[in-house]
């Protein structure tokens, strides 16, 4: 079982994301530039500011060249797991719906939250229960979730809202509190919380940890299904 | 001969030299400078780049010792961590830029310092940033506050370093010079530290990182280095840009170009840009350098040359490369997509000879461009009276409850939420102790220990007594790092002050310095280096003295045990821990009575505090304390509170005096600890300490003789979160 997790100029939490990913499987580095995915069961793209977030958060990593094989790779079905800045990148790339807007504040902010496991079946949260609390920070000045009224309906009844700010807890003004979605089918999952700054009990939480080894378990699923 | 009314002399005090500086150079060259040298003269002289009214009071400070593997002079200094690593570490000052734009000014602050870290090849793990405003009801308070505090957040989040601590005050003198002082912390291999010396004739010189563009010129010398009015604004130059993306490539091409052993030498590019830089490098290894400004990538392609030497452009690096390894050198740079080109040359000449292409524009030997400026001596004396003005009064009441309230809500004290959830404090993986959890940030070490710091200095203190103001200044930071059981291993300085020329300025650095001194060598510590910033002062007059320190701490085996602020748990006691004596001159509770500044503060016996803090160290390190928590501005009631907000619990108090100084007067050294009673009582018995009541129940309740505070959880965390308002 190996991660990649991508790395673009501007990237920040790309080695934190590797040190939390190599808590349950192998991982590499995916260089932006490489049309490379060196044979990985899982992409990460990781939180920071990919091009200095210059024109608008993700939009112009989405046109990296590394995108072209993670999108390639979402499409057939591959697990991409996108925190953050990643989550940025994957609404930009139209793996996700949706967009994130500027914080309700107009202003950056890390915080530890709570969030709510709103579905505990998909790929990504299998290793937790529906309706779980986690505590995991955010930091993030572009992470207000938005979608139209009628596709926040159809995402709540088709399970794509994986994960929820707890009552009083959003930090950004996200629509419907919405902290994680997921794609239709179920194998692109974004966040805005960091879950790689929750896998220690020294630094924070291990609350985390749980969103990564969902992560392997469904890989190995994969794997042993003879994919 | 120089000679007032020629045109050299005019042109040399324009750019802000003396007369009598102009005449040493003509006298040193033989001969008057041309334009080019002489703008380099102007900023190479100025005080932001000599130290001239400073240096010979440096001298002064300790900096050395056995752990010390970097000094002064360097980028930045550098204490040994044991285990082959290095953590390299300073502070500066971005005031007058901020003052002018105080987003820009704030944001570059944080590129320089973090520049100064990786130019010694350290990767930066963390930020600290030191702030002084003016009153908090000022409407330019508030702006500059919130700019400031966007900017560094901008640069410092972007670029992936923690912001993991720092202070605010907001005092009258501060209103038209705030300061902003950045620290940045950075780890290396100790056999990884890389000098900015150049060597080795032949070695080229390679501009890296952003183009050169006409921003910050002058800023160094004009703006840092003289006392602007409202009749200056002219001279108030463009402030420099910051581009946190260009730095986090510029960081991560350095520190590979280090890994890939690629230099020979490295130096950032800050104040006066090119002309600071070079002479910089060629002097300290002794050699000459040719630098060709029509070499040098620009934004704008009719710069003058001298705009291309004096340019402040941020982003930038220098590095020396021999010739062979030239391909190697860029092509690094080309993968992290970082501008670069040769612009010079290391020679034998002991020159610095500025060429467009074939045409020489000066040329000037190092020795005096570098060591020919005039240091000067200071005529210090003590002012008669006190200098700085009554603070305005904002409290009437007499009453306990209502005075701690008071102090809980002033911006003093209030709580600092709305300022660190601006900064990313966990990215990097190792901030083991965050804003407002401990006295100091603590960060975890690669699966060996952690290290500690902390940064401080109430200024208002140093105004009432620059000598024991500044003595509390150091042994307040190191009473921080004990409370998270860290010892202190190395520490850098910035000394924000007025005008050096003033007497009672001269007087106030001369005793601040000759403080940090005694501090050094009573704790056994180096000052690896830091940073002046003088001319502090507008026309209502000079800031109050702010010699901010910074220190770093280690010996935290266990990052686990690192103390925290908070009390733990109901049931615990709680104990008073220090030579207690608190007065109330100078404290906050006298800031807010709108009394005036003493002329002297209390001495400190400053081995019976390094001596508590060695207890609390070691009782934290031992896990025998649950919480604690160094008695500082608002005394020891306030201290309670902090402790009881931070934890969500409350705490049964009895003292045997309730005088205002008893609850509310201020003392070096001395700790609120909690933890089991038993446990308590086994402290150093040669340290003064006593149970002074339990953690529990839902309220605090300070019984003190006659005097009764009773204050619920609830009203305590509304009056200390009452600064927000201050940040909206």
């Amino acid at each position: 079982m190996k991660f990649g997790v991508v790395v673009f100029p501007g990237s920040c939490d790309d080695v934190d994301a590797q040190l939390a990913c190599a808590r349950v499987a192998d991982v590499v580095p995916l260089w932006h530039a490489d049309h490379d995915l060196q044979g990985v069961d899982a992409v990460v793209i990781p939180g920071g500011f990919s091009y200095g977030d210059y024109l608008r958060a993700g939009a112009i990593a989405r046109f990296a060249p590394v995108m072209t094989e993670v999108i390639d790779f979402a499409h057939a079905g591959g697990y991409v797991m996108g925190i953050c800045n990643g989550f940025q990148v994957c609404c930009e790339a139209g793996l996700l719906p949706g967009a994130l807007l500027t914080n309700a504040s107009l202003r950056f902010v890390c915080r530890q939250v709570s969030l709510e496991v709103v579905n505990g079946d998909t790929a990504f949260t299998r290793a937790l229960l529906s309706g779980a609390t986690l505590s995991i920070p955010v930091k993030h000045t572009t992470g207000r979730y938005y979608a139209p009224e009628q596709e926040l309906e159809r995402l709540e009844a088709a399970g794509q809202v994986v994960l929820r700010y707890g009552p009083g807890q959003n930090p950004n003004g996200a629509l419907r509190d919405i902290a994680g979605v997921i794609n239709e089918q179920g194998n692109v999952f974004g966040l805005m919380p960091h879950p790689e700054h929750a896998v220690d009990e020294l630094t924070g939480s291990t609350d985390g940890l749980g969103l990564f080894a969902s992560l392997r378990d469904s890989v190995g699923a994969l794997v042993g299904g003879g994919r | 001969m120089s000679v007032a009314g020629t045109y050299g002399a005019q042109r040399a005090l324009e750019l802000g030299l003396t007369l009598s500086e102009h005449e040493l150079i003509v006298q040193l060259l033989g001969r008057e400078p041309n334009e080019v040298e002489l703008a380099m003269f102007s900023l190479l002289w100025s005080e932001h780049c000599s130290y001239k009214h400073s240096k010979l009071l440096l001298r002064t400070l300790p900096s050395g010792g056995p752990r010390l593997v970097m000094g002064p002079g360097e980028n930045a200094g550098a204490v040994d961590l044991g285990g082959g690593w290095a953590l390299a570490f300073k502070v500066e000052s971005h005031n007058h830029p901020s003052a002018v734009e105080p987003f820009q000014g704030a944001a570059t602050g944080v590129g320089g310092i973090l520049r100064d870290i990786f130019a010694v090849g350290a990767r930066p793990i963390a930020i600290l940033d030191s702030l002084r405003f003016g009153g908090p009801a000022s409407e330019r308070t508030r702006y500059l506050l919130d700019r400031a505090v966007s900017g560094i957040g901008h640069y410092g989040n972007s670029i992936g370093v923690a912001t993991v601590g720092g202070e605010v005050y907001f005092e009258e003198p501060y209103e038209q010079n705030c300061l902003i002082n950045a620290m940045c912390l950075g780890l290396v291999r100790s056999d990884r530290l890389i000098r900015s010396a150049a060597a080795g004739p032949g070695n080229l010189l390679v501009l890296f990182g952003a183009s050169t563009g006409r921003d910050g010129i002058g800023g160094a010398s004009v703006l840092a280095s003289a006392v602007l009015g409202e009749a200056d604004a002219a001279k108030r130059p463009s402030v420099q840009v910051g581009d946190p993306f260009a730095e986090k490539k510029l960081m991560e091409c350095s520190l590979e170009l280090l890994e890939r052993h690629l230099l020979v030498a490295l130096q950032d590019l800050g104040a006066a840009g090119l002309t600071s830089a070079i002479p910089e490098m060629a002097s300290k290894g002794e050699v000459g350098i040719d630098i060709d400004v029509s070499r040098v990538p620009l934004r704008e392609a009719d710069m003058e040359p001298f705009e291309i030497m004096v340019s402040e452009s941020q982003e930038r690096m220098l590095g020396v490369v021999e010739p062979s390894r030239l391909d190697e050198f860029l092509a690094v740079c080309t993968r992290w997509e970082t501008g670069a080109a040769v612009v010079g040359t290391v020679t034998e000449s002991g020159l610095i000879r500025v060429l467009d292409g074939e045409l020489v524009l000066g040329e000037l030997a190092v020795g005096v461009l570098v060591d020919g400026c005039p240091l000067y001596e200071l005529s210090p004396e003590r002012p008669a009276t006190q200098i700085y003005p009554r603070p305005p009064r904002s409290l009437e009441s007499e009453d306990a409850t209502e005075i701690l309230l008071a102090l809980l809500a002033s911006a003093n004290i209030c709580d600092r939420k709305y300022l660190f959830e601006q900064y990313d404090c966990v990215v990097q993986s190792r901030t083991v102790r965050r804003p407002g959890q401990a006295d100091a940030a603590v960060l975890e070490l690669e699966g060996d220990g952690a290290i500690a710091v902390s940064i401080d200095c109430n200024g208002r203190r140093v105004a009432a007594d620059p000598y024991w103001g500044t003595i509390e200044a150091v042994l307040e930071c190191v009473s921080n790092l004990a409370c998270v059981g860290a010892e202190p291993l190395g520490l850098t300085n910035c000394l924000n002050f007025g005008n050096p020329e003033k007497p009672h300025i001269a007087w106030q650095l001369t005793e601040s310095i000759r403080a940090l001194g005694d501090a050094c060598r009573a704790l056994q510590i180096p000052v690896v280096g830091g940073n002046v910033s003088l001319y502090n002062e507008g026309p209502d007059g000079p800031i109050y003295p702010t010699p901010v320190v910074g220190i770093v701490g280690g010996g935290l085996a266990e990052p686990a045990l690192a103390g925290r602020l908070g009390f733990a748990g109901a049931g615990d006691a709680i104990a008073l821990v220090g030579g207690f004596a608190p007065e109330l001159a100078a404290s906050e509770l006298a800031k807010l009575r709108g009394e005036e500044l003493p002329t002297e503060l209390p001495a400190i016996h400053i081995a019976a505090v390094t001596a508590t803090q060695r207890t609390i160290r070691d009782a934290v390190r031992a896990g025998t304390l649950r919480s604690a928590h160094d008695i500082a501005e608002g005394g020891l009631a306030t201290a309670l509170a902090e402790c009881c907000i931070a934890a969500g619990l409350g705490a049964a108090i009895e003292l045997e005096v309730g005088s205002d100084a008893a609850l509310f007067g201020e003392t070096a050294g001395c700790f609120v600890v909690s933890g089991d009673p038993s446990a308590l009582r086994q402290l150093d018995p040669r340290t003064p300490h006593q149970i002074i009541g339990r953690v529990g129940g839902a309220s605090l309740q300070i019984g003190a003789g006659e005097t009764r505070i009773e204050l619920s959880l609830e009203r305590l965390r509304e009056a200390h979160g009452a600064g927000a308002a201050l940040f909206d």
